[in-house]
């Protein structure tokens, strides 16, 4: 069988398009590691963030994703009824059948004639949703799109993965370039087969392959994505004023940019684990969602997602006049991330319903 | 009997090789070898292997890996002794040869970790102790080094900090093995901060799990003079067991097993410890190898831990030991361990071991253990 070889792998739609409008949204309740690690280590032992993003008793994908919504509709101020895909990328769907993404619709006012739909692919079912609105809205099918990454991420009391399984996530809304705040230059995709963390349906709590997730799934998948879109865009690291990369801790992210040669200034201003966790399917698009709030017109910006199973979405952004006008039209996501309330681990044991009465 | 030499040794990088299978890993270190020999007659084969049953599914290795490695036909075995495997698998191929009913050997030592992860592996490993009275009751290997380095300290008066040698030593020599799994140095007061494992084990003093295999060729000593410039000498080979269980043993800071091998390697050697150049001794806890040192003669019982803070177990000191980096810093592939000993003692002896080469290397021992000691193999060489 012969193998269809794209001329260099890269992703450009028929039609130029960026992102009109974006928003993020983080809960306000944070949790220490340093209480997990009191109850599970006795205090001794490292942690990989300084805490987390909890949600509260009334908040799920679905209210998150509406909150981040809502703020990109804020900043794109755009009808509605223009829209014509509403996507959302998760792997904590409320409803196992039963799509988040017509609620979302519905709540932003952008049904019925809508494409809906939900994204499944580890942490990077968020970019997987944009890669399919770049396609929508620039094959010309859609004026608009909307695509979210939002997670409550479920980490399993007493594993490595509690201390940084967090919620959050950011919409993008895509549309023509002419609208952009920032043009979508050219995008990248590569996936393998690498089962490295994984939740079996009915299963309450993700598996995961320890080491295993490191050198042959985070860092060859990014590497990969990121090189392969860099080569075919003709760029360098230095070519580009802000980077982010998929951020399941602080470790692997500044590892995986200073080996791609990308200095820790760059990645400084989206690099929130250390802050909010690994917020799963929304952790490289509210990467980029707190870029966007402090980047200054002409900017390029490099996102690469990465996804357990496994895959990689990498993107070549370039900030247009239009972010200065819409950047204040709505909270910005440090704004989210110093809305804070600590939490203790018994609290934390309520709100993620860990006790189990019956 | 023959006299026995060495003839060819190969090995792979110790490491993570999550795609690298069994046969590849074991093809890899033999082909090596049998290039080092300029041979490929070779009449058997035996395997060093502990987990492949459990981890990788696959038993029956002697078949699986002559097969793949072109030797179709050849006899061909596993040899388990738990984490002795390698050295035990090594002994086979002594007796084989110097029985006469073998002319030429190949050992290959193999070990996969990484086809499970985390606590599959640790159980796995743990299968080495004795099932009814030490696994059923949560024993694991990192568990028995702590009841031996707890007792040791509480009989001898020392502390943590005194092991420390022992691992910045290994990791010093591992960062100039190209080969090794870890070559960062380790500072001395890192040491005691490492994260605890099993107290009072912490990460800096237990050995890596990894990946790798190992393989040596052996035939008798007047072929081998005909056939490789620099053949390597067998010239004691001795394994001796103990108590699988620590509890059935009067004094649990005591290798006997290791004790006997020595003392009978050493006797049919004809050599003193004076005359031993390098030890590679099994090094999978800091606490063996202070013990070890003990046991083969280089040190009182309770002072085996003063050679590491004197600097004697350095590669220009009294008695160097772990001179590529040990199991702490080259890494402990299990099975393989043993293999991977005596291709690093061959290498110093031919005065191939690079950076890690100790000055004026003659006479070489190697000892492979076995969980707490229960097995004990040990070699010494000569060039």
């Amino acid at each position: 069988m012969e193998t269809y070889q794209p001329e260099n792998g890269l992703l450009q739609p028929h039609y130029p398009v960026g992102i009109t409008g974006y928003g993020a949204y983080v809960p306000r309740y944070r949790l220490p590691a340093s209480e997990i690690n009191r109850m599970w280590k006795g205090g001794k032992g490292g942690t990989p963030v300084q805490e987390k993003s909890v949600p509260g008793l009334d908040e799920d994908v679905v209210t998150m994703s509406v909150e981040a919504a809502r703020n990109a509709m804020a900043r794109a101020q755009i009808n509605p009824q223009e829209i014509r895909a509403v996507w959302v990328g998760s792997e904590s769907h409320p409803y196992a059948v039963k799509p988040t993404s017509t609620i979302v619709a519905e709540a932003i006012g952008a049904v019925p004639n809508t494409q809906a739909a939900d994204w499944e692919f580890a942490c990077k079912a968020g970019t997987e949703a944009l890669q399919a609105a770049i396609g929508f809205v620039g094959s010309g099918m859609a004026r608009y799109a909307l695509s979210i990454g939002m997670d409550t991420a479920q980490g399993r009391p007493g594993d490595a993965l509690e201390y940084t399984a967090a919620a959050g996530g950011a919409a993008l809304l895509i549309g023509r370039a002419e609208t952009a705040l920032a043009v979508i230059e050219g995008s990248y995709s590569f996936v393998t087969d690498t089962p490295d963390f994984w939740r079996r349906a009915h299963a309450e709590y993700p598996s995961h392959g320890d080491r295993f997730t490191g050198e042959p799934a985070y860092f060859k998948h990014i590497m990969a994505a990121a090189e392969s879109l860099m080569k075919a865009m003709e760029r360098k690291p230095e070519d580009y004023a802000w980077a982010v990369f998929h951020q399941p801790n602080v470790k692997f992210p500044s590892r995986v940019a200073k080996r791609l040669g990308f200095t820790p200034e760059q990645i400084a201003p989206g690099l929130l684990s250390g802050r909010i966790g690994n917020t799963y399917a929304g952790s490289a698009v509210i990467g980029l969602t707190a870029i966007l709030d402090v980047a200054e017109p002409g900017d390029r910006i490099l996102v690469v997602s990465y996804g357990s199973g496994a895959g990689s979405d990498a993107f070549d952004l370039r900030v247009t006049e239009r972010l200065a006008e819409v950047r204040d039209r709505a909270p910005t996501t440090e704004d989210y991330i110093a809305r804070r309330t600590e939490i203790d681990y018994a609290t934390y044991t309520r709100y993620r319903h860990k006790l189990k009465l019956s | 009997m023959n006299d026995v030499s060495i003839i060819g040794i190969g090995k792979t990088d110790v490491s993570e090789h999550w795609e690298t299978s069994l046969r590849h890993l074991s093809w890899y270190a033999i082909e090596a070898a049998l290039d080092d020999a300029a041979t490929t007659q070779v009449d058997a084969l035996y395997v060093g292997n502990m987990l492949a049953g459990r981890l990788s599914q696959q038993d029956h290795l002697g078949a699986l890996v002559a097969d793949f490695a072109g030797l179709r036909g050849i006899e061909a075995v596993t040899v388990e002794a738990a984490d002795a495997s390698g050295g035990a698998a090594m002994r086979q191929a002594v007796l084989a040869v110097k029985s006469g009913l073998v002319e030429t050997a190949l050992v290959v030592g193999v070990e996969k970790v990484t086809d499970e992860t985390g606590s599959t592996v640790t159980e796995a490993a743990a299968t080495g102790l004795d099932a009814d009275y030490e696994m059923a009751h949560g024993l694991t290997l990192a568990g028995a080094a702590a009841l031996m380095m707890r007792r040791y300290m509480f009989e001898y008066g020392v502390t943590l900090a005194d092991f420390a040698g022992f691992s910045v030593n290994a990791h010093r020599n591992g960062a100039d093995n190209p080969l090794a799994m870890f070559r960062n140095r380790l500072k001395a007061e890192r040491f005691t901060a490492g994260p605890a494992v099993a107290e009072p084990v912490s990460l800096f003093d237990m050995a890596p799990l990894g990946d790798g295999a190992a393989a040596v060729v052996v035939t008798g000593s007047e072929r081998a003079k005909d056939m490789v410039p620099q053949p390597i000498r067998v010239l004691g080979s001795a394994l001796s067991t103990d108590t699988i269980g620590l509890h059935d043993r009067q004094n649990v800071l005591w290798l006997a097993a290791a004790a006997r091998s020595t003392a009978a390697a050493m006797a049919q050697a004809g050599v003193s410890h004076e005359e031993i150049d390098l030890f590679e001794l099994h090094d999978s806890y800091t606490i063996m190898a202070a013990l070890s040192l003990e046991a083969a003669g280089f040190a009182a019982p309770g002072e085996g831990w003063q050679l590491a803070r004197d600097g004697a177990i350095e590669r220009e000191g009294q008695i160097p030991i772990s001179t590529c980096g040990g199991l702490k810093a080259r890494g402990n592939p299990l099975g393989a361990t043993g293999v991977y000993q005596i291709v690093e003692v061959a290498q110093q002896l031919r005065g191939q071991a690079g950076d890690c080469q100790v000055p004026d290397a003659k006479i070489g021992m190697a000892q492979n253990l076995a969980t707490t000691g229960a097995t004990a193999v040990t070699h010494v060489l000569a060039c």
